[in-house]
């Protein structure tokens, strides 16, 4: 039980960089980005491509964020500039990159057994390979949150809060909101595609089809996160996503472990969201009428 | 100051929901002007002020500010000249950021904006002083979330930030028209303290008759897309709402029809 709980925080270290990535578009865009489920996927496919061909792991990961970014900015033109509606701009971009993931990697899935890793580098240390996971995946987390609690601080990361919080105050206060939006898809991307890469090298394959249903998995740790720990803040909304990505793991590996099929794993992580997203509407049935209080200045 | 030059504008063009919502207008406010803009339902007043802020692009003509075509300026981009407060409180701020945020966002309004730290330490003294001077309690809220405000105070708020750097030209839209008469008296008294104080060239669209002659040097009044009257100086300070109403009358050709304005 131990050793699964184990590899429940590993995985759900590497699975927090995604969530943060779709906090980026879901909470602070207010954008529901599709194009995630193709840029994890094209991540793993793009570092496990270039690890195979031999290229250092941890460029072959720089290569892997890089990608991301640039599927966000696809998206991002396909919707501000182009004026195609945010979810169907992800969609769009995520059919294409199954075709452009299929050939980066020239066939279905990839396999990285007995090649270099970025993890290998921490084995060398003296670890198991799920502690270097853990090792590596909490120094890339922390990292991460340190430098979006920084971003997000500065005047481009306020004014990218104020285009997703109010677009039209945002206009009116001079910001351009298309080009804060294109450069949030971004970084959401690049950060999807980075937690592709590394969790593609910690299982030891890339798959075309990993990307199925992230943004369900993305969505689940982020409200997971929220409502078991808080957002206070900032800060500690960054890390109530990475407790909720582990979180969501654990929740995981405990439920196949007390039987339920694999099989039946998106089924249960749908329903999961589906409930969490709509608690506000039974709350409100439960809650009686509020008096409404008359305003005051 | 502001010079819009025969402008038009159709709604739904080539529908049969098609409307001229602004027909050939022309107006030039001269510095230090206060216009107040009335009219009925529809006249084209919310219209011209949203084309001279950029929201719409217009179908012709031309709009200069401070002497500098603007027209096929985006929205954005004239930010930088133009302070603009809305009808709904709701959306002159970000809600979900806190009071000096908003404020901060505001002070940077016109301004590349970088990666250097998105609110200092001395703006935040700053903007304690300047929100203690409304009166409202806000200078001991700073980082609170403007989303806990009363509509009055997002209003004053939002007033402060249109005004944060001073523009060439402040926009009001009706911008009392969402408050209760004593809150609404309450922020179109902080209007007038900060248009004289900053001598703002200003453009207030009101559909309260009392306010548009008791405020600003200027009254124009609009309907069906046209200006139809632009009075000022003495004859302003002597109008009464009878006498507005019918001289209304005489220049439409028809009764003045806004219930809202009647009753108010």
């Amino acid at each position: 039980m131990g050793q699964i709980m184990l590899g429940a925080v590993s995985l759900g270290l590497l699975w927090a960089v995604m969530t943060i990535g779709v906090y980026i578009t879901y909470r602070i865009l207010n954008i529901a980005d599709l194009s995630v489920e193709g840029s994890i996927a094209m991540g793993a496919a793009l570092a496990a491509h270039n690890i195979v061909g031999g290229m250092n792991p941890f460029l072959a990961t720089g290569v892997a964020f890089f990608g991301g970014m640039v599927a966000g900015l696809i998206t991002g033109i396909l919707h501000t500039r182009l004026k195609i509606p945010a979810l169907l701009s992800g969609i769009l971009t995520m059919i294409a990159l199954y075709s452009v993931n299929l050939r980066i990697m020239g066939k279905a899935n990839l396999s990285l057994l007995r090649m270099d890793t970025v993890y290998s580098t921490v084995e060398q240390l003296g670890m198991v390979k799920n502690h270097a996971v853990i090792v590596l995946g909490l120094f890339v987390v922390l990292i991460l949150v340190g430098i979006l609690y920084w971003f997000f601080g500065t005047e481009i990361g306020c004014a990218i809060r104020a285009t997703g919080n109010n677009p039209q105050m945002a206009r009116a206060q001079g910001i351009n909101t298309d080009n804060m939006i294109i450069l949030g898809l971004i970084i959401s991307n690049g950060m999807v595609a980075l937690s592709g890469a590394l969790i593609a090298q910690s299982q030891s394959f890339a798959d075309v089809q990993m990307g199925i249903g992230s943004i369900v998995i993305g969505l689940a740790s982020v409200i997971i996160g929220e409502v078991l720990f808080g957002k206070r803040n900032f800060f500690n909304r960054l890390l109530s996503l990475v407790l909720g990505a582990i979180t969501y793991r654990m929740i995981i590996a405990l439920v196949l472990r007390m039987g339920m099929p694999a099989n039946d794993l998106k089924l249960f992580t749908a329903m999961t969201v589906a409930v969490a997203l709509s608690l506000p509407v039974f709350r409100s049935f439960l809650k009686p009428l509020k008096k409404s209080g008359k305003e005051v200045i | 100051m502001l010079k819009v030059q025969a402008i038009s504008k159709r709604f739904n063009p080539g529908t049969i929901n098609e409307k001229m919502a602004l027909d050939r207008v022309d107006l030039t406010l001269d510095e230090g002007d206060f216009v107040t803009l009335i009219g009925g339902n529809g006249a084209g007043k919310s219209t011209l002020l949203n084309c001279v802020a950029g929201v719409y692009g217009i179908d012709e003509g031309t709009i200069f500010i401070d002497g500098k075509d603007v027209t096929r300026l985006s929205e954005f981009k004239r930010a930088g000249m133009i302070g603009r407060v809305f009808q709904d409180p709701m959306m002159g701020t970000a809600s979900d950021m806190g009071i000096e945020e908003n404020l901060a966002l505001a002070y940077r309004r016109g301004q590349f904006r970088s990666l250097r730290w998105g609110i200092t330490h001395d703006e935040r003294n700053h903007y304690r002083e300047l929100l203690s001077s409304l009166g409202l309690g806000l200078e001991n809220r700073l980082s609170n979330k403007v989303g806990l405000l009363s509509g009055g105070q997002r209003q004053a708020l939002t007033l402060l930030m249109a005004t944060l750097i001073r523009p060439r030209i402040l926009l009001l839209d009706e911008h009392t028209a969402a408050l209760d008469p004593k809150t609404a008296d309450k922020v179109l008294e902080l209007s007038d303290q900060f248009i004289e104080e900053g001598k703002l060239t200003t453009l207030m669209v009101t559909h309260n008759m009392r306010h548009a002659i008791k405020h600003g040097n200027r009254l124009i009044m609009m309907h069906e897309g046209h200006i139809i009257l632009d009075i000022r100086g003495e004859e302003k300070q002597q109008l009464t709402v009878e006498n507005l109403m019918e001289r209304f009358g005489k220049a439409s050709g028809e009764e003045f029809a806004n219930d809202r304005a009647l009753l108010s």
